[in-house]
């Protein structure tokens, strides 16, 4: 099912057609109303006018997190403050978080892209949505949320946690779609089992699954334990959220990118040179039709491949192959951005602590695990236990409170933890998806 | 009146203990007295030497966090109700005992206890007006 046809099977000079008169109307903008854009341009030595084609964007700047790190908090957006009806935030490289605002329009747009998300995934006014997104600051539950309530559909707004309950209301509403992380689901087929539920009679048809990567063995997992369709769902806050690309149920293969309101870019991360599609390279996105917030060639960090093969579901839309990785170093911990240096902040926030710190991240039971490694130094060596056992409480706490992770904290002996040449290779990923 | 104890951050891993008493022993320090309070995921050993100050420089080369920490050796009568009559008289002034534990060798015809307090010299009067017997540090590492 296909929401909005017209926009979704355009042929491929009308598309273009469109993304080349939008693309020209936001770089005007962004020149004439953002700061920070106007400043780039003009070190740059472009003006609006030099776009005429979209190979011209190609000779545009790259946005990146540090721009919005450095405009934090509301630096780069394009309309006043009184414009703004909702804001957003997700995880930042440092202590403070990346911001996003949107307008009523903003709004308007975010939950038509998530209707016709919906709609890919074969949903209808007359089905029941089990929200399992976060909601809150992140863009994910109340995405999700504001989509299915434009569909029609009936939305349980869940968010995240309480699992005995979710499994409760599966049983007792019968919702017919679930959205959620990948892992998530995993974990609540097991708590199911455990709980005797038989979670294969349930009136789940499909899951709208996201936020962070997944493989397809995954997704045969989860289809043959729910008996259920799983689709990947892609977005950032920094574009919209949830709804910048989503596979269909015809094709289940790649993610269709709304490229009437975004135009996806594949990069080399290091040169910034084009990659053809087809070979893997990093997402950069362009919005067309953001009012608060428009970014333009906005590197994702994300790593996938353009399929610009026809799809049998009808729509025109480019895909984008399941993400294989990142060009930097944050991870997802239940679907929650973390950046190791998020990590350092807290630690150095704490006196007496040196920042030898290592990560671990492992997944149990279908749920990942974070472990923070601390080195003790004698600055913050106390004689007794329970000074060292609050001492790791609290570096639990400021992580959580600061990342919206659970993390749990070992103290290790000082040097136990590796010294590196360079760059720190802060992480250790042992988990196998 | 006060011991120096010395107290050493253990990592939950295998060889630890091994690899502090080697230290030790390369360094010809004679262990008096310890204790190792345990979590799930570290160790506090501490220890009182015959050297402190030797002992410590060693430990710190071969890479441990260490601290001292003053403690009360206290004599106790060997017989029932020995240590209960010092915890009877430290109860008096609310004073608190983090942690205790016995010393290797005795004092004559009495043993030895080790407290740690939270507040160490408010004890250390009481336990002397009290006529309690408390041992300074350097008749305690020459036991």
């Amino acid at each position: 099912m296909i929401y909005n046809e017209e926009f979704e099977t355009l042929p491929s000079e009308a598309l273009e057609a469109l993304q080349l008169k939008r693309l020209k109307q936001v770089v005007e903008r962004v020149y004439h109303t953002v700061g920070f854009y106007r400043r780039t341009y003009e070190n740059a030595g472009v003006v609006p006018e030099d776009i005429n084609s979209l190979d011209d964007l190609r000779t545009l700047p790259f946005t990146t997190k540090d721009d919005l790190k450095d405009n934090y908090p509301f630096g780069l957006f394009a309309v006043p403050m009184s414009n703004i009806v909702r804001l957003h935030a997700s995880s930042g490289t440092t202590g403070k978080p990346t911001v996003v605002g949107y307008t009523k329009r903003d709004i308007d747009t975010w939950s038509v892209l998530m209707a016709r998300s919906f709609a890919a995934a074969g949903l209808t006014k007359n089905d029941i949505v089990h929200n399992a997104y976060g909601y809150g600051l992140f863009t994910g539950g109340l995405g999700a949320h504001y989509g299915a309530e434009r569909l029609g559909a009936s939305v349980i707004p869940m968010s995240g946690g309480s699992t005995k309950k979710q499994l409760m209301i599966l049983q007792d509403f019968g919702p017919t779609a679930i959205c959620c992380t990948p892992s998530y689901l995993l974990h609540l087929a097991e708590q199911g089992r455990v709980m005797g539920i038989d979670i294969k009679s349930l009136n789940l048809r499909v899951g709208i699954l996201g936020a962070e990567p997944w493989s397809e063995r995954m997704r045969d997992e989860i289809e043959k334990r729910w008996d259920i369709k799983a689709l990947n769902i892609y977005g950032l806050s920094e574009i919209i959220g949830p709804g910048v690309a989503m596979e269909c149920l015809e094709g289940r293969s790649g993610m269709h990118v709304f490229e009437d309101h975004f135009i996806v870019e594949t990069i080399d991360p290091v040169t910034g040179a084009p990659v053809p599609p087809g070979e893997e390279g990093e997402l950069v996105f362009t919005t067309l039709t953001k009012e608060a917030c428009p970014l333009v060639r906005y590197r994702t960090r994300d790593m996938s491949r353009l399929i610009k093969e026809p799809c049998r579901c009808g729509r025109t839309l480019t895909r984008i192959a399941r993400l294989t990785g990142r060009s930097d170093d944050m991870i997802i911990v239940r679907g929650v951005n973390v950046f190791p240096s998020q990590i350092e902040s807290v630690l150095l926030g704490i006196e007496g602590l040196r920042p030898h710190y290592q990560l671990i991240v492992d997944r149990r039971k279908e749920l990942d695990t974070l472990e923070i490694q601390v080195e003790v130094g004698e600055e913050i060596f106390s004689d007794e236990v329970k000074v060292l056992q609050g001492l790791e409480r609290r570096i639990a706490k400021d992580v959580k409170d600061y990342l919206a992770v659970t993390a749990a904290v070992k103290l290790v002996g000082p040097g136990s933890l590796e010294r590196f040449e360079g760059k720190a290779k802060r992480v250790i990923d042992k988990r196998r998806i | 009146m006060k011991v120096d104890q010395i107290s050493i951050f253990l990592e939950n891993k295998p060889g630890k203990i091994e690899h502090v008493t080697r230290v030790l022993r390369d360094a010809g320090i004679n262990i008096r007295a310890l204790s190792l309070a345990d979590t799930s995921d570290f160790g506090i050993l501490r220890l009182i030497v015959n050297d402190t100050v030797r002992a410590e420089k060693a430990l710190h080369e071969a890479g441990f966090t260490v601290r001292r920490t003053a403690v009360v050796a206290v004599e106790v009568p060997d017989r029932p109700g020995g240590l209960h009559s010092i915890l009877e008289a430290l109860s008096e002034k609310e004073i608190n005992v983090e942690y205790t534990y016995a010393f290797v060798e005795r004092s004559g015809e009495n043993a030895i206890i080790i407290f740690r307090f939270d507040q160490t010299d408010e004890a250390i009067e009481l336990l002397l007006k009290k006529g309690f017997k408390v041992l300074p540090g350097e008749k305690v590492y020459r036991l």
